[in-house]
């Protein structure tokens, strides 16, 4: 067996899920009450996501959790017509958000037209369940 | 120049089998074999020559260690890197470390693919924050091409050209996967259907098998060998974490490679202008704009207007890509890294198709990698010993 070829959790559908590890955790547990929570480093004040061991700013281990507002503008964007797994509905649009706080994360926009997607638009975080799991998307804000 | 250890190692021999989308029957250990004894009969060297191994087939499962004992009780060393420039490098360490005098390294892959699955395994991550998003590498560095659209106004119209004249170049290679397909104009690429935007079927790399490899020995040892030596010039390495895992910002991997080709040039002495042929890496045609840039060819932001023109092309000032690379050559499993110096040392010997030979070439430079890979290696090779 490949030490590369990996099959993910799914849902019924075959759509993936993230699998939480102890370090992860406390993240998807606030998204399953709606809070968006990212690692602040208490040294330098950095936003550390995804969740890492130390500061990859300044290697600190001082390392909190704080709730983000969950709004931000799009950093950049793709409109997917070919899907990694059939089980993705296409066209689907896949964003990097840039938070208020000033750190990025990878999510979908939903409820959107895929055309009338453009880099800058403002978008706030909306918490959709996939099989139990509660992942953090997004949604056009101001409309 | 200052003089550097790699300067002291030479590629005496490099080696592919046939590519091509599928290769039914075959298996990756038949092609590694394949690829052995073609290295050893184009380089007049024994099996108890060899004393350095790194052969790998990631998918099939060939650890270097066991392909060493094929080649009987001699070799001592073996590589770890399955990366193609990064392992050439690390070969060329061990020589010049007196490890081992002569190292061979091959790689194939073989029955990987379903009938028209299409994405290489490597790259179908189970990360916990960007799987479930519907992430996948087209999508990645199309997150990435997009920003640069944004930053700087770069137009498909550029990336397309840089995918026909690479598929074009691949089109016309006996060895290539692609090989006797028609001629593409940039048109056909603006056409062919959306994969994830900007990025469209005929902008992405192929997926394919095949085996290949290479041997390098001592630069001293390369001229009693009824061959044309390849030298290295100077190399470097560009990493940043682990792809497929968080959002690729531009700010972190737009300029990648950027370290990399600054310790190369300074190594060998050089200029982006005193390049001849250019083996990029070409997972997907915006890359090559982009690398245009880190590599210090032109400035940030003119990558798109740069590679207009006919500067790509094999006639023009900056030959890219030029077997067809991984858009039209081969893609296969680990393969396609190597193949970047594989290409190279085929300009450098002049053993190129005449159709793709760049007339002179001295100096060539290879790379691996890219900003949603979040690496990039390079390596500058030479038919001259510095």
């Amino acid at each position: 067996m490949s030490h590369w070829s990996t099959a993910p959790e799914t849902d019924a559908s075959g759509l993936p899920l993230p699998c939480p590890t102890a370090l992860s955790r406390p993240h998807w547990d606030g998204c399953a009450r709606g809070e968006l929570l990212v690692q602040c480093c208490a040294d330098c004040g950095r936003r550390v996501f995804p969740p890492q061991p130390v500061c990859t700013a300044c290697f600190s281990e001082r390392l909190g959790w704080e709730r983000s507002s969950g709004r931000g503008l799009i950093y950049s964007f793709t409109v997917v017509h070919r899907p990694p797994r059939p089980e993705f509905e296409v066209p689907y649009v896949i964003v990097i958000v840039e938070l208020e706080e000033g750190w990025h994360m990878l999510s979908n926009l939903l409820d959107c037209d895929p055309d009338a997607v453009a880099v800058g638009d403002p978008v706030e975080v909306s918490f959709e369940t996939r099989a139990g799991m509660v992942l953090p998307m997004f949604r056009r804000r101001g409309a | 120049m200052a003089r550097q250890a790699l300067h002291d190692v030479a590629i005496v021999a490099t080696a592919n089998t046939r590519q091509a989308r599928r290769l039914d029957g075959e298996t990756d250990t038949a092609l590694v074999l394949a690829v052995m004894r073609e290295l050893l009969a184009r380089s007049g060297l024994r099996p108890a020559d060899i004393d350095g191994v790194n052969v790998v087939a990631p998918v099939g499962g060939i650890h270097p260690r066991q392909a060493a004992h094929w080649l009987g009780p001699r070799p001592r060393w073996c590589g770890t890197e399955y990366m193609g420039i990064a392992a050439v490098l690390e070969a060329a360490a061990a020589i010049a470390t007196g490890q081992a005098t002569t190292v061979l390294l091959a790689t194939a892959q073989a029955g990987a693919y379903g009938e028209r699955g299409a994405t290489a395994p490597w790259t179908r991550p189970s990360y916990e924050f960007t799987e479930c998003f519907g992430l996948y590498t087209a999508a990645e560095f199309a997150l990435c091409a997009r920003r640069h659209m944004t930053l700087y106004g770069t137009r498909h119209e550029s990336m397309a050209t840089v995918a026909a004249t690479i598929r074009n170049n691949g089109h016309r290679h006996p060895g290539a996967a692609s090989y006797g397909r028609a001629p593409l104009t940039p048109d056909d690429v603006a056409a062919s259907r959306m994969v994830a935007s900007p990025f469209r079927l005929l902008d992405c790399c192929i997926t394919s098998e095949g085996g290949g490899g290479l041997l390098l020995t001592t630069a001293e040892r390369a001229r009693e060998l009824p061959v044309t030596p390849v030298y290295l010039l100077g190399a470097g390495t560009d990493r940043r974490g682990l792809a497929y895992t968080r959002a690729p910002l531009w700010e972190e991997c737009g300029d990648i490679g950027a370290r990399a080709a600054a310790r190369s040039f300074a190594q060998a002495g050089l200029r982006p202008a005193d390049i001849d042929v250019c083996e990029f890496y070409d997972p997907f045609s915006f890359e090559i704009i982009r690398q245009f840039e880190a590599f210090g060819f032109c400035a940030p932001g003119e990558g798109g207007d740069f590679v207009l023109d006919g500067r790509i092309a094999i006639d023009g000032e900056f030959p890219v890509a030029t077997n067809g690379g991984l858009l039209a050559f081969s893609h296969a499993g680990t393969l396609q890294m190597l193949q970047k110096v594989i290409a190279a040392c085929e300009q450098l010997t002049g053993a190129a198709p005449p159709a793709l030979r760049v007339p002179e070439a001295r100096v060539a430079l290879a790379s691996n990698g890219g900003s949603g890979a979040l690496f990039c290696d390079v390596m500058i090779l030479g038919s001259e010993r510095p």
